[in-house]
């Protein structure tokens, strides 16, 4: 199968014969891939190639869109999401995601991360407590917010954030994180931050970016999907993506002649 | 000659200058005449009610026929009391539905209907809604009350909480929906906690503008509160307010009547005018935020 990563690496997510639509528009098709365990996956093309598409299959998101469908299979660990008995809060506190705007919620910046964790969690004040320090330091932004812990979620700047609804999804410990272009609202110095960032974050989990930046996706990712028109034209290494890629269109819109 | 000059020297430049001279004089006219109606209405308003307007006021109940001074105390709580419950029943009501229609029912056909329904009853007359109350909760029971003068107010004011909650819901963004969800939260908690809270000072100006609304209603409460000369806080009995003793007071030929008349509507149209002031600060807060 071309479009599979073929290491040996543990798959954290397996994609067969992926079709998408949109009511009668065909958003994706027949899209095999692997994600790999602990790696960070980029997808990459140009807009409307499907790749946020692709992304918010990986947590059902479109599930709450009536119109828009999944046909195929998407294994997680094996099991599979697309069928009709998954629950989908079950597989959303374990496939986070953190979107293109940052999307904090309107109360305190300690309840923003301790609305997630009290879903499927019951944990002492104390518990709870450590729990939002440990997911605000893993999301880097721990020394910027504690001494306002109570402060509305929106009075941070635009990085900042991004940043804490990184640690959001992190809080809830899911296997998988994915980032639906993360750092394109921000500045340079905070689109940085949250690369570093998720460089990171592939110790613990599993994650998969959307970018428009080719060069995002080169600097952060193990792994690189690209996509075109809803088919996935070519995915490997990122390196040899990047490098030297095999299909024609690829070296085509890496090299910016078109796309 | 330079280009703008030779420009602004053409006929049809000239001729929209004119247009828009017209134009203007005519809107400033009949923004002059708009406002000088209303100026008017507060000036007769405000000259005699301040006139009207002592301490008294608050501390006597409606005198009877013939009988010198008095006060609207028995009206004053009377309004109090009948609104109170009203925006008791009607918030809850108003806010869940407006919730239903925005996060549940969204374009299905049950919140399509109920839509058309609450439109309708927007613009129902008040005094139809009064006359319903009264064969519902008047008329079998023989009696007027304080319940049927809230229940009357809350038909108004739910629909009016109810099309406003939906707006406001609807102007959370989408992505702080998904991003809750995202979350792994269940859709009751994604409504109550986030896109209602997102929504809340929308939401409270709502509930102001419906109350400002309801309190200077006179029909509906004409079939179901009534009236009541004495201080009572009894809502199974017949209980005086406000808009009704002005219009009872103000047809009277008793003098002081008609003063106690000028002073309620001077404190019905003060209390509105507050409510609206409410409305703005608390809507300029959600859009700062």
């Amino acid at each position: 199968m071309p479009n599979t990563n073929n290491t040996n690496l543990k798959n954290a997510i397996e994609i067969r014969n992926l079709n998408f639509y949109y009511g009668t528009f065909k958003g994706l098709s027949d899209v095999n891939l692997n994600i790999a365990e602990n790696k960070v996956t980029a997808f990459i093309g140009p807009s409307g190639c499907g790749k946020s598409t692709l992304l918010r299959t990986l947590n059902r998101m479109y599930s709450l869109y009536p119109g828009q469908r999944a046909e195929g299979e998407i294994k997680l660990y094996g099991e599979d999401i697309l069928s009709k008995s998954q629950d989908l809060n079950l597989l959303r506190a374990q496939v986070g995601m953190v979107f293109q705007k940052p999307t904090p919620f309107p109360m305190s910046i300690y309840d923003n991360i301790a609305f997630g964790v009290r879903l499927y969690e019951n944990l002492s004040r104390s518990d709870m407590d450590d729990r939002v320090e440990w997911a605000l330091t893993k999301a880097a932004i721990f020394n910027e917010v504690k001494d306002k812990l109570g402060q509305s979620g929106l009075s941070l700047s635009g990085g900042q954030q991004q940043r804490l609804c990184i640690a959001r999804s992190v809080a809830v410990k899911p296997k998988v994180i994915l980032l639906d272009e993360p750092t394109s609202a921000l500045d340079p110095i905070s689109t940085a931050k949250v690369e570093e960032l998720v460089s990171e974050l592939k110790a613990d989990y599993t994650v998969a970016i959307v970018t428009h930046n080719m060069q995002q996706a080169a600097r952060v990712s193990d792994f690189t999907a690209y996509m075109y028109l809803g088919e996935l034209i070519e995915f490997g290494e990122t390196d040899q993506i990047f490098m030297k890629p095999t299909r024609q269109e690829t070296e085509d819109y890496i090299t910016g002649r078109f796309g | 000659m330079t280009m703008i000059q030779k420009m602004s020297d053409t006929a049809l430049y000239r001729s929209r200058q004119r247009a828009n001279l017209i134009g203007l004089t005519l809107s400033m006219f009949a923004m002059f005449l708009g406002l000088a109606a209303l100026l008017w209405i507060l000036f007769v308003l405000f000259s005699n009610g301040f006139a009207a307007l002592d301490i008294t006021l608050f501390t006597n109940d409606t005198p009877a026929p013939g009988s010198e001074g008095g006060g609207i105390r028995n009206a004053i709580v009377g309004s109090l009391m009948i609104v109170g419950l009203s925006v008791l029943i009607s918030t809850p009501l108003g806010v869940l539905a407006g919730i239903y229609l925005s996060e549940y029912g969204d374009t299905s056909k049950t919140a399509e209907f109920t839509r058309n329904v609450t439109d309708i009853m927007l613009s129902a007359p008040s005094i139809v809604l009064g006359l319903f109350v009264y064969a519902i909760a008047v008329a079998p029971v023989g009696h007027f009350s304080g319940y049927a003068g809230s229940l009357a107010l809350s038909l108004i004011a739910i629909p009016v909480v109810m099309r406003t909650t939906e707006n406001m819901l609807r102007l959370v963004p989408g992505s702080l929906r998904e991003a809750a969800f995202a979350l792994g939260a269940p859709r009751w908690k994604v409504s109550l906690m986030v896109t209602l809270r997102a929504a809340k000072s929308g939401v409270i100006t709502g509930v102001l503008l419906a109350v400002a609304r309801i309190s200077g209603e006179t029909a509906p409460l004409l079939f179901t509160a009534l009236n009541n000369q004495f201080f009572s806080t009894n809502m199974e009995a017949p209980m005086a307010n406000l808009p009704v003793v002005i219009f009872q007071f103000a047809m009277s030929p008793y003098q002081n009547w008609i003063q106690l008349a000028w002073g309620a509507a001077l404190l019905i149209t003060l209390t509105v005018l507050l409510l609206n002031i409410l409305a703005r600060v608390f809507f300029r807060e959600k859009v700062k935020s």
